[in-house]
């Protein structure tokens, strides 16, 4: 997880106006890509929440990364996820959103061990806007959060995991 | 009995005269024949989806069965025999029913001939273009060109290629022709004259990391995403949307650096970017989707004039209209096999809301004479596998056919032939909707079974599997069918099964559609229990078996007449009175 979590928030910072080829080749071998990873403020990693990340249902994740503050469906967030898996293994998702101060998003997969897959702070000159690849054991809801002031917003899109083999 | 050129001419005239355009009626005179279009607007798009490499004129049934549920119930595509000619006002003695629905399909098969055969479907894109003046016009071809005869597997697609170029195809998109290794589907594209577009093909970053080839690889599209096409004064724009679920539905092992998918937001920011920066008088996207996901796609998506769509196979006489935030756009199938052109005169300005007259017109081949040029290039494709293709292998005993939600005679044959030659309690068939049609009486040759068959992955397998596995499968595919969004389905119809029975609701959510599954014997099949099952087309990896048309070949030639009495359908849970169904 922590590997894509950078990987993303460099894209989104370093990457604009380049082309995918070029900054991947900008950042590629180890050392560069080190390098660049210790150019992001110290702050970003401080969120970690073990108790968050390991909790085995969504409503203990959610209650472990945010106490109990109030959550309201919103429109304004987008999930880009392919609504059937090529690959279970590796679903591409992107999530931006256009709520005003935005100060975090956070993505779960509710048939995941571990439902809470990835959490992003949004740092107030980014732009809250973050992709990952996730793993899916079956069909399932991605439920994300976006938190801004003192409430969460919460959009949901079912991404499906077919065994495949056999169909038209 | 065949007709005369003469009564067939008038029988046609009669139809055009019924009625089937409301409020063009009144302007069409008894005795031209159907391929007279009255010129309308400012250009002619013309369409052709899903011909599956038919060369030649085939028989080719429209189905009896095309369930639709919830928000598709009783509207099209799911409309078949009475309700569809109750649906467009077809009058029930109108050759158009024989067009668009199985309604006396023997009787009518033989009276009205074969349909399609590009050398007669060039014919009719001839005139097409002649009387509305050729600059004016635009063909599209959606997809599924490449694939479907013994033909186009021996020369990997490339001979479709030759055929539509000969044709004049502009602009197409794609799904079968990603069955083939990516360089070849390169080699193929870079042959063809027309532009290939799909928005929603990109290639994976890693490949892209790794040197793989991209149209743009800022924005990853694999291949032009949209075009640019001049009709006279007018700029007409022509996104693609190739089939969104290629690598899951087709073996993503043949095209490893390509991702798909729907892209819904992606394509709005496309359409919104093409109509600001190019400023066209329509907007169009020729699309392998499947109509339902069309339907859907026309509701979420704004700024599309139409939706030239395919994939599912239905012809569709009218577009359905779909209202959205910002205006409507019209949506289109064109049916397959070669058996129709779709033809739409649109008049340009008037923002959201252009007018139109579209007419799905059925290739006759008794009545449109072929094109010398294209008979020819097909003549040379074919020669050197003429004594394969006509081989004999057995007589129709009744009516031959694919196409239906749950099962047709053909994959009974199929299933049969995997079953005996396997030694299989159980054979599962996939329910594709390409294949052509054979008449009570015919002689059932090798290139019909390869019109059912013929695909590059078609090894078959035996194999152990538990009850739960079959159930699963079962399951899964039907979700493809029947899930209650579009989004969520892929096309196509339920696997076939031979050997056993099982009882299903359509209605019902993922993995709680299907029980009562049985053997033939009446046996339950038990969860734990293990069968053994035969099957092809595998998606995954390749199975070790011969190819199913050798299987299928080899069955038929002992078979010498083939009798299917009875199909294979499952029992159905709560369909009620369903206008996508009609079992008389």
């Amino acid at each position: 997880m922590d590997g894509s979590f950078c990987k993303q928030i460099l894209m989104k910072e370093v990457g604009m106006g380049v082309s995918r080829r070029q900054f991947f080749k900008s950042v590629a071998g180890t050392i560069a890509y080190a390098a660049v990873i210790s150019a992001v403020p110290e702050r970003v990693f401080a969120a970690w929440n073990q108790k968050a990340f390991m909790s085995e249902t969504m409503a203990a994740a959610i209650a472990a990364k945010y106490g109990n503050l109030p959550i309201e469906d919103s429109a304004a967030i987008q999930i880009k996820s392919p609504e059937i898996a090529e690959n279970g293994a590796y679903v591409p998702v992107s999530v931006a959103t256009t709520i005003a101060g935005a100060s975090n998003i956070t993505i779960f997969s509710e048939a995941n061990f571990a439902p809470l897959v990835a959490s992003f702070d949004i740092l107030p000159r980014m732009r809250p806007d973050v992709s990952l690849r996730l793993r899916m054991a079956k069909t399932a809801n991605l439920v994300v959060l976006v938190q801004a002031g003192g409430k969460l917003y919460k959009a949901v899109k079912e991404v499906k995991v077919t065994i495949g083999g056999c169909g038209g | 009995m065949q007709l005369s050129r003469r009564d067939f001419l008038r029988i046609l005239g009669l139809a055009g005269a019924a009625g089937l355009i409301p409020g063009l009626a009144s302007s069409r005179t008894p005795g031209t024949d159907i391929y007279d279009m009255q010129e309308f607007g400012d250009i002619r798009l013309l369409h052709i989806t899903d011909t599956h490499a038919q060369l030649m004129p085939v028989y080719y049934r429209e189905p009896s069965m095309n369930l639709g549920l919830g928000s598709s119930l009783g509207r099209p595509p799911h409309l078949v025999t009475g309700s569809l000619l109750k649906y467009y006002g077809i009058s029930p003695d109108s050759p158009l029913v024989h067009a668009y629905t199985p309604v006396n399909y023997v009787g009518a098969a033989e009276r009205f001939g074969k349909v399609g055969g590009f050398a007669h479907l060039k014919t009719l894109v001839e005139r097409m273009r002649g009387e509305f003046g050729s600059e004016k016009t635009l063909l599209f071809d959606g997809g599924d060109t490449w694939q479907g005869s013994g033909t186009a597997y021996w020369n990997r697609g490339m001979d479709m290629v030759e055929a539509c170029n000969l044709l004049g195809v502009d602009v197409m998109t794609g799904h079968w022709e990603f069955t083939y290794f990516q360089d070849e589907v390169r080699k193929n594209i870079a042959a063809f004259k027309g532009d290939f577009v799909a928005q929603n093909v990109k290639v994976r970053e890693d490949a892209l990391f790794g040197g793989a080839q991209a149209f743009d690889e800022a924005s990853g599209h694999t291949f032009r995403p949209y075009v640019m096409k001049t009709l006279g004064k007018h700029r007409i724009a022509v996104i693609g949307q190739a089939f969104p679920y290629t690598p899951i539905a087709n073996p993503s092992r043949f095209i490893p650096d390509w991702t798909f998918g729907i892209n819904a937001i992606d394509l709005q920011q496309l359409v919104d970017t093409v109509l600001s920066k190019e400023k066209p008088d329509a907007v169009v996207l020729l699309s392998h989707n499947g109509m339902d996901v069309d339907i859907k796609l026309a509701q979420d998506v704004t700024g599309i004039d139409v939706i030239f769509g395919g994939h599912t196979h239905d012809g569709v006489p009218q577009p359905f209209e779909v209202k959205n935030a910002k205006g409507r756009t019209l949506v289109t199938n064109a049916g397959s096999n070669g058996k129709f052109l779709g033809v739409m005169d649109l008049k340009l300005g008037g923002g959201g809301k252009k007018e139109y007259r579209y007419r799905l017109l059925p290739v006759f081949a008794n009545e449109l004479p072929a094109n010398k040029k294209m008979q020819s290039l097909i003549d040379r494709i074919r020669a050197p596998h003429l004594a394969t293709l006509q081989k004999p292998l057995a007589t129709a005993g009744g009516l031959l056919y694919r196409r239906g939600n749950f099962d047709g005679p053909f994959d009974q044959v199929i299933c049969d032939a995997l079953r005996k030659r396997n030694e299989a309690q159980i054979a599962l068939s996939p329910g594709f909707r390409w294949g052509t049609t054979v008449l009570p009486g015919q002689t059932i040759t090798m290139e019909h079974v390869l019109d059912q068959t013929c695909m590059t992955y078609p090894e078959t397998y035996a194999r152990d599997m538990t009850g739960q596995d079959i159930r699963n499968i079962l399951e899964d595919v039907a979700d493809n069918l029947f899930n209650p969004d579009p989004y969520y389905q892929q096309g196509g119809d339920m696997v076939r099964v031979g050997g056993m029975t099982y009882r299903i609701d359509p209605t019902a959510t993922m993995g709680s559609r299907i029980d009562e599954m049985r053997l033939e014997n009446g046996e339950r099949i038990e969860a734990s229990k293990k069968y053994r099952v035969a099957g092809w087309a595998t998606v995954g990896a390749k199975s070790p078996g011969e190819p199913v048309w050798e299987t299928v070949a080899a069955h038929l030639q002992e078979l010498k007449s083939v009798e299917i009495h009875k199909l294979n359908t499952p029992v159905l849970r709560n369909i009620g009175n369903n206008p996508g169904l009609d079992l008389t």
